[in-house]
């Protein structure tokens, strides 16, 4: 299991309130006293896009934010780069509030310490590919001389070798976002902000794209904050997971626990739908100690009940030990996975499918 | 008696209106009313309250030729602070103007076509439209108009750089701001919609008419409208997703303009600039009554003397320079935004 209590917070998000309209703050005091979203709109005709959010971004992990479109989850990114003002609320980074900050230093964090990708590339047109993965350190006064050889090592990391000397609109959307991405990479900055960086794209090239930012996050260790709406894409990227809904954290966490846990209908709902034997992983359904009896083998933490059942060969009566860097940590037998596998309270509108 | 009176008495203002009579110009109706022997009134005949009408009743309203009169006595008044003014603002004006015209007339044919010719090439890179412009300018040489048309492009190509180095740093500012915005849109409006002639009068009284920088400032005006215009549009056209990923790796608003907006909405300042150009041959047509040179003088010559001929071959002639500045700025258009336009 991984450690979050043992990493810093890098990021971190204290009762943020946004609220779009005529005069917000006159209407904030109601929000705080719990107005909801459909009444605030009818009342003072007010949109409510953030309400008391507190999120921990942890150093070096995914962190995913979840939400069906108009959940604020976009909004919410930008509060952290302040690319939108907030109405009320902090936005700790390395402990300090960035909205004390004045423009010249919010302009270095902006250059130095956040990067991001956007859902629809935002390359700049008139500009070559080597040119565009280079954006940041040009934006910092460096010469094209400075930046080539970085750009370069980025674009070559991301499958790009040879494009340089292209422009983005020569190129397909995935390879435009590979750009994206290389140009996030390129400024070396401790923290990447991914703004559905991946909604745009087809599926196969999205499961690439996915894959490609696990092996880059493998070697990295950045601190990514990922937008996304697709509930696959996040667990399949998630090291915590934060769903939002109607500008409300609805539930977050490790996202093994959410999918077993679910606090809400809202999110039962949302994983019934989901191909559990491939999410789940040993560690979040196994019972804790080493095998009593018999075992027919061994499968790692990690693995997922698909290659557990896999390995089964579909057999009912097996079980098995469960091992991290080689101990028996616990034991899962096909019964427990079968279990596992039915959604909580196999809900009422299991039925609907 | 007028048909008002009634209304000044039974205001009580009747001695007002009678003290100091001013014996003023009569108007016509008042004359024609004395000579008719005050023939009576009928209600169809009742006028509208008009100035003039109520001149008529009491001597205190001005009448409504005092209006225009006023307008020009005002103008007239601060003619001379005007000049104080703009005489020095505008002088560089006249000086390009008549520097251009003299190196355009005074080189020799055999030096400035094939310039024209390599700068054509130079902005378009396309060998048929270099023999286009050689045919048209061949054509008009031939016919002996080739120091009337140099003369008239000297005048657009000195115009039209003036209005773009003006218009387009005005259409800057007012893309970044709606206020701005609001209060310059008004004026081009009246710009492009006030007859040309009209702001050709007041600038007669500013400047004497030997000086160039007359037609060259008609010409800006009616001109520069388009470039403003495209300008501000086409920088708010930018990509707001693209402005958005310039904030966000932090690039300042100077390297935002110059970076992104500027280079992204020059194939829309280009396309005003084309314009710009069109509106600057219109008008310079219309200068030559200030002493525009050019082929505009023949045109004129053919209106005053009823020379068919002349005024048609150089209406002709003005029709070939049209479409050859034309194509040139629209080829060179397509050329920007072949080598860099996603759309």
């Amino acid at each position: 299991m991984k450690d979050t209590q043992q990493k810093n917070v890098k990021v971190s998000i204290k009762h943020l309130y946004k609220i779009f309209g005529e005069d917000p703050q006159s209407v904030l005091p109601r929000v705080k006293e719990g107005l909801g979203k459909t009444e605030l709109l009818e009342q003072t005709n007010h949109v409510l896009g953030l309400n008391d959010i507190n999120v921990d971004i942890h150093e070096g992990e995914m962190t995913v934010i979840m939400g069906l479109s108009g959940s604020g989850k976009s909004t919410l990114i930008r509060h952290l780069n302040r690319l939108i003002e907030p109405t009320d609320g902090e936005v700790l980074v390395d402990g300090e509030n960035i909205l004390d900050w004045n423009e010249s230093k919010l302009r270095k964090l902006r250059r130095e310490t956040m990067s991001m990708v956007f859902q629809k590339f935002a390359l700049l047109p008139h500009r070559t590919v080597l040119e565009n993965a280079g954006m940041a350190m040009a934006t910092r006064g460096q010469s094209r001389k400075d930046f080539e050889s970085e750009a370069n090592k980025w674009l070559d990391r991301v499958g790009l070798d040879g494009y340089g000397n292209q422009y983005p609109h020569q190129l397909s959307g995935g390879m435009q976002q590979r750009v994206g991405i290389a140009r996030a990479l390129t400024s070396n900055s401790p923290i990447m902000l991914m703004d559905e960086a991946f909604s745009a794209l087809d599926p196969l090239i999205r499961t690439d794209m996915q894959d490609l930012l696990l092996e880059l996050q493998a070697e990295l260790h950045k601190t990514v904050i990922f937008i996304t709406h697709d509930l696959d894409e996040a667990l399949k990227l998630a090291d915590h997971l934060v769903i939002l809904k109607d500008g409300a954290v609805v539930q977050q966490g490790e996202p093994q626990q959410i999918l077993l846990e679910p606090s809400d209908p809202y999110i039962e709902d949302f994983v019934s739908d989901i191909n559990r034997a491939r999410v789940l992983r040993a560690r979040s359904v196994m019972e804790e100690g080493a095998p009593s009896g018999e075992v027919s083998g061994e499968v790692d933490v990690n693995d997922n009940l698909e290659s557990v059942i896999a390995k089964a060969g579909g057999d009912l009566d097996r079980s098995f030990a469960v091992t991290r860097k080689g101990e028996r940590v616990g034991t899962l037998d096909m019964a427990t996975i079968m279990r596992a596998l039915v959604p909580r309270e196999a809900s009422r509108d299991t039925a609907r499918a | 008696m007028a048909t008002y009176d009634g209304v000044f008495n039974a205001l009580g203002l009747r001695e007002w209106c009678d003290g100091g009579q001013s014996d003023g110009p009569m108007s016509m109706d008042a004359l024609l009313a004395q000579t008719g022997g005050g023939s009576e009134k009928t209600f169809w005949d009742f006028p509208f309250p008009s100035l003039d009408a109520l001149n008529e009743a009491c001597g205190k309203i001005p009448q409504s030729r005092d209006l225009t009169v006023g307008l020009e006595q005002g103008f007239l008044a601060i003619r001379d602070a005007l000049q104080v003014v703009l005489d020095p603002v505008t002088q560089p004006l006249s000086w390009l103007l008549r520097n251009a015209l003299h190196v355009m007339t005074d080189t020799p044919w055999w030096i400035v076509i094939p310039i024209l010719l390599l700068v054509c090439w130079a902005v378009t890179r396309s060998l048929k439209l270099v023999g286009f412009v050689a045919i048209v300018i061949g054509l008009l040489a031939f016919i002996d108009h080739y120091e009337y048309a140099m003369q008239t492009l000297a005048i657009i190509f000195v115009c039209a750089f003036i209005c773009v180095l003006i218009g387009v740093p005005i259409g800057i500012g007012m893309s970044r701001s709606d206020k701005a915005q609001r209060v310059i849109i008004p004026i081009l409006d009246m710009l492009q919609t006030l007859p040309p002639f009209v702001y050709l009068i007041p600038l007669i009284f500013l400047f004497s008419v030997t000086e160039p920088k007359l037609y060259g400032i008609a010409i800006i005006l009616y001109a520069i409208v388009p470039v403003v215009r495209l300008t501000d549009l086409g920088i708010r056209l930018v990509d707001k997703d693209v402005i958005e990923a310039a904030d966000a790796f932090g690039m300042t608003s100077h390297q935002k303009l110059f970076g992104v907006q500027i280079p992204l909405a020059l194939p829309n300042i280009m396309a005003g600039v084309n314009q710009t150009i069109m509106m600057s041959l219109a008008m310079v047509v219309i200068a030559s009554l200030v002493s525009a040179p050019g082929l505009g003088v023949l045109v004129l010559r053919g209106i005053r003397n009823l020379e068919l001929g002349v005024g048609l071959v150089a209406g002709f002639g003005i029709v070939l320079l049209a479409i050859l500045l034309d194509r040139v700025t629209k080829a060179s258009l397509a050329r920007i935004d072949a080598s860099q336009s996603s759309r």
